[in-house]
């Protein structure tokens, strides 16, 4: 196996990982606040936030998706030796990683059931930019309302009916952002 | 305890513990089903909120444990330490410096913040449970959004007492959609659980974690005759003489005497050194 | 005047240091070891283990020692010790016809191969009291005989040939881990097995009893019960074989259950299972027994309504460690609620007696 496999895992496992959840936390409790999140690298083009979320939260017990830049064979190794997490396509993934045109179209991914709407995939979208303009949010978590760049054509490929849905995360370099389905939009 | 991991709990129960919280956040009122750990504190004492404090606890918090309002009861003493230990984490008994507040049955009295967490420990978390016993069916009316039973229950103790005769645990309804167990606050608390603070419930006996991001809307069931009333013992605090806060009623003598106190010690105690004095207050007269 | 009560942590301390005297007991009565209680109170150690759902005497003889002889205390320093090791992976499944039988009956044939073997059994002891041992009597040295090497056949193998006993089939599902997943139902039987094997033996033994008396009652003949050693094995995926980590006692009982057919399966036997750590048979014969009235729905059989096949009901009352704390934690302080409802009471008298707001 190649270094770049080997390394970018959190340095402190238990420290880094619960200061890069709480992070992860605040942005799904706030969304449309932009956190800080860093700790794990993973092989290019995954984002530093990226790597850490998924280094937080996936482990063998949570099937993942690879999307179109993310699924190089760097990603893979680097994938298979700090997460151990399962590689499946849309259907199967409870988290997915990728750009947005690789991750669409959102149907094949689980959206829940009325009786368990937490089965449901959680996406993790790089973005090329993330910052407070754009669409105006509002919702669980925010006071007034939020604003936030998101990817064109999300809002409108969102149509499961709550409570069931797909939650998004937004990474860029080591920042990121959150959109679970409670989240209105509107441009 | 130094062979155990930050914050007890190994990584892999975090990283569950975690995954359901977020989904948690993601669906206000939900209670997530999670894989509850055996924790080295019986069930009934907290596990719940112990294996979210642990979930979310960063070694440059500051944690508050209370229980029954108090910082000083026996339960939060134990759970306090057990952090102190296991994460090496600072305590306080300020609610204004706390990051993390671990509760028992109330809600602080100063309002909380962005930048807090308030984890509630919860016994029963399914407000339908004492209606229907069976969790198959609880799970059904949810996801139905059938809560016929719980308005029917509501409204048959409004025929009988002409009051709604529930005093703690009083249900909610989360967001519009899911009706959520508040855990055992009592319902002068309800009205509070609007706030800028994050709020996790862990139920660890029943396998359950639910949670409100902060602006939630939480609505107290009521009917438009019978319109829901926070309410508490009707007395100032015999110690700082607030007028606003939750009050025990404590028994100070043989003949049945009694005074009124803040079930908040913290609230309490910080009103009395800004000078305020409650009519018991052997300092009143200061 | 009343001011606040505080000391909570000193309390705790002192609490904490009392136990531990009362533990220990007289100073001048020597103190036990927990090789002695390992060796000398098996059967509490095999209890220990099989609801603590780890195979360890020593730390179970160690939680016994710590826990006062509260064995409900002592699963639950268990259970909590087991939550923190790390997992390896999952051995393969024991096979109980291999067991080397210390006890192995059955009450549905006179004889049959391999033999009836009592073992260290109560049943025929006459129960008298000892007071031999209350004098530390030296033990006679039981009677010896060589062992047969050649494994002791399943009972039900002799009515499988005959068709006379319902086949199980394995469908190659993974079994679920009720210690790794939060229960969810329908439970599977392989998930209502794993509950009982570590529910609670009062609970268990009540509900079996239950059926014995008409409550769902299933006809139940023991057709084997036998308990010994087993390997356990563990492939080693590296090395593409499987190797022996270790040897644990078993105890295992299969009931012959008369079924008279239904709607959808024919006039046949069927079987209750249980299987547990340790030498454990009351507990064994009693997770059989429940078992079966648990398959009342795959069978085909009318639900009577009886506590015993109702899955939600056992499933989610047969842990002790969850029951026993749930219990007792009403000791803890509920002032708080109590308030509200006093003042909720006053309220609703005061109404009633039409005296109106204070």
């Amino acid at each position: 196996m190649d270094n770049a496999a080997l390394q970018g895992g959190f340095i402190d496992p238990a420290r880094d990982a619960a200061r890069a959840f709480r992070a992860g936390m605040e942005a799904m409790a706030r969304p449309g606040t932009i956190q800080t999140l860093n700790g794990c690298t993973a092989p290019a083009p995954m984002s530093v936030a990226a790597a850490t979320l998924l280094s937080t939260l996936c482990d063998a017990e949570t099937p993942l998706h690879l999307a179109g830049t993310c699924d190089t064979d760097g990603v893979r190794k680097w994938v298979r030796f700090h997460l151990g997490a399962p590689l499946v396509g849309r259907a199967d993934a409870m988290f997915a990683v990728g750009d947005w045109d690789a991750l669409a179209p959102l149907d094949a991914y689980a959206v829940g059931t009325p009786d368990y709407p937490d089965r449901s995939a959680t996406l993790i979208v790089e973005v090329a930019a993330l910052t407070n303009t754009g669409a105006t949010l509002t919702g669980p978590g925010i006071a007034q309302t939020a604003t936030l760049s998101l990817p064109d054509g999300l809002l409108a490929a969102r149509v499961a009916r709550y409570p069931l849905g797909i939650d998004f995360y937004f990474t860029c370099g080591d920042r990121i952002a959150a959109l679970p389905r409670t989240t209105k939009g509107a441009r | 305890m130094s062979d155990y991991n930050f914050a007890y709990l190994d990584e892999q129960t975090k990283r569950m513990i975690r995954r359901a919280i977020l989904k948690g956040l993601a669906i206000p009122g939900y209670q997530v089903p999670f894989a509850s750990r055996e924790m080295p504190m019986p069930y009934g004492w907290g596990t719940g909120g112990v294996q979210v404090s642990a979930a979310v606890l960063c070694p440059e918090d500051t944690l508050k444990v209370i229980d029954q309002g108090a910082d000083d009861t026996t339960n939060a003493v134990s759970i306090r330490r057990f952090f102190e230990r296991t994460a090496q984490i600072a305590v306080t008994t300020a609610t204004a410096d706390a990051t993390v507040i671990q509760t028992r049955h109330r809600i602080p009295e100063e309002p909380l913040r962005d930048g807090q967490i308030l984890v509630y420990q919860v016994p029963i978390p399914e407000p339908l449970r004492f209606l229907e016993p069976r969790e198959s069916e609880t799970r059904k009316m949810h996801a139905l959004e059938e809560y016929g039973l719980m308005h029917v229950k509501l409204y048959e103790d409004i025929s009988r007492h002409g009051h709604i005769a529930t005093a703690y645990a009083y249900p909610v309804k989360v967001a519009d959609r899911y009706v959520m167990d508040p855990s055992p606050i009592p319902k002068f608390d309800n009205p509070k659980m609007e706030m800028a603070a994050i709020q996790l419930f862990g139920a660890g006996r029943e396998q359950r974690i639910y949670a409100l991001p902060p602006f939630t809307r939480v609505v107290s069931l009521d009917f438009e005759d019978h319109p829901f009333v926070a309410s508490k013992a009707d007395h100032p605090c015999g110690l700082c003489g607030a007028q606003d806060s939750y009050l025990d009623e404590v028994i100070v003598d043989d003949a049945g005497g009694r005074m009124f106190v803040c079930s908040d010690t913290d609230y309490c105690a910080g009103r009395q050194v800004d000078g305020h004095r409650g009519s018991d207050n052997k300092e009143y007269a200061a | 005047m009343y001011v606040a009560v505080k000391g909570g942590e000193r309390a705790i301390d002192n609490a904490h240091a009392w136990l531990a005297e009362e533990r220990r007991g007289d100073l001048a009565v020597p103190e036990l070891t927990t090789a002695q209680i390992r060796e000398q109170m098996t059967l509490a150690v095999n209890r220990v283990m099989a609801e603590g759902s780890l195979y360890d005497p020593d730390l179970a003889a160690l939680a016994i020692k710590q826990a006062r002889g509260d064995l409900i205390e002592a699963i639950f320093l268990i259970r909590a010790y087991r939550t923190t090791l790390p997992r390896f992976g999952s051995s393969l499944p024991v096979d109980t016809g291999a067991m080397a039988c210390d006890r192995r009956i059955s009450a549905t044939f006179k004889d049959l191969p391999g033999g009836q073997v009592l073992g260290p059994t109560f049943d025929y002891t006459h129960r008298l009291l000892d007071f031999m041992l209350a004098a530390d009597g030296d033990v006679p040295a039981a009677p010896e005989m060589p062992v047969d090497p050649a494994p002791v056949p399943h009972v039900m193998s002799f009515l499988n040939s005959e068709g006379l006993i319902a086949q199980e089939t394995c469908d190659g599902t993974p079994a679920p881990d009720l210690t790794r997943a939060p229960l969810e139902l329908p439970a599977a039987r392989a998930l209502r097995l794993q509950a009982l094997t570590r529910g609670d033996e009062g609970f268990v033994l009540g509900m079996a009893y239950s059926t014995q008396r008409g409550y769902a009652r299933n006809h139940a003949f023991v057709g084997e019960l036998r308990i010994g050693t087993v390997p356990v094995e563990m492939e080693i995926p590296e090395l593409g074989i499987s190797i022996e980590i270790g040897e644990i006692t078993l105890t295992e009982c299969e009931t012959v259950n008369q079924f008279t057919g239904s709607k959808t399966e024919p006039a046949q036997f069927t079987r209750g299972y249980g299987l547990v750590f340790g030498q454990t048979e009351r507990k064994a014969i009693s997770m059989a027994l429940v078992d079966r009235a648990l398959r009342w729905e795959e069978l085909g059989e009318d639900d009577q309504g009886a506590p015993a096949q109702d899955a939600e009901f056992v499933l989610y009352h047969c842990d002790n460690i969850q029951a026993t704390g749930f219990l007792e934690h009403i000791k803890l302080p509920h002032y708080v609620d109590f308030q509200s409802e006093l003042e909720l009471v006053r309220k609703l008298r005061r109404d009633a007696t039409g005296q109106g707001a204070e």
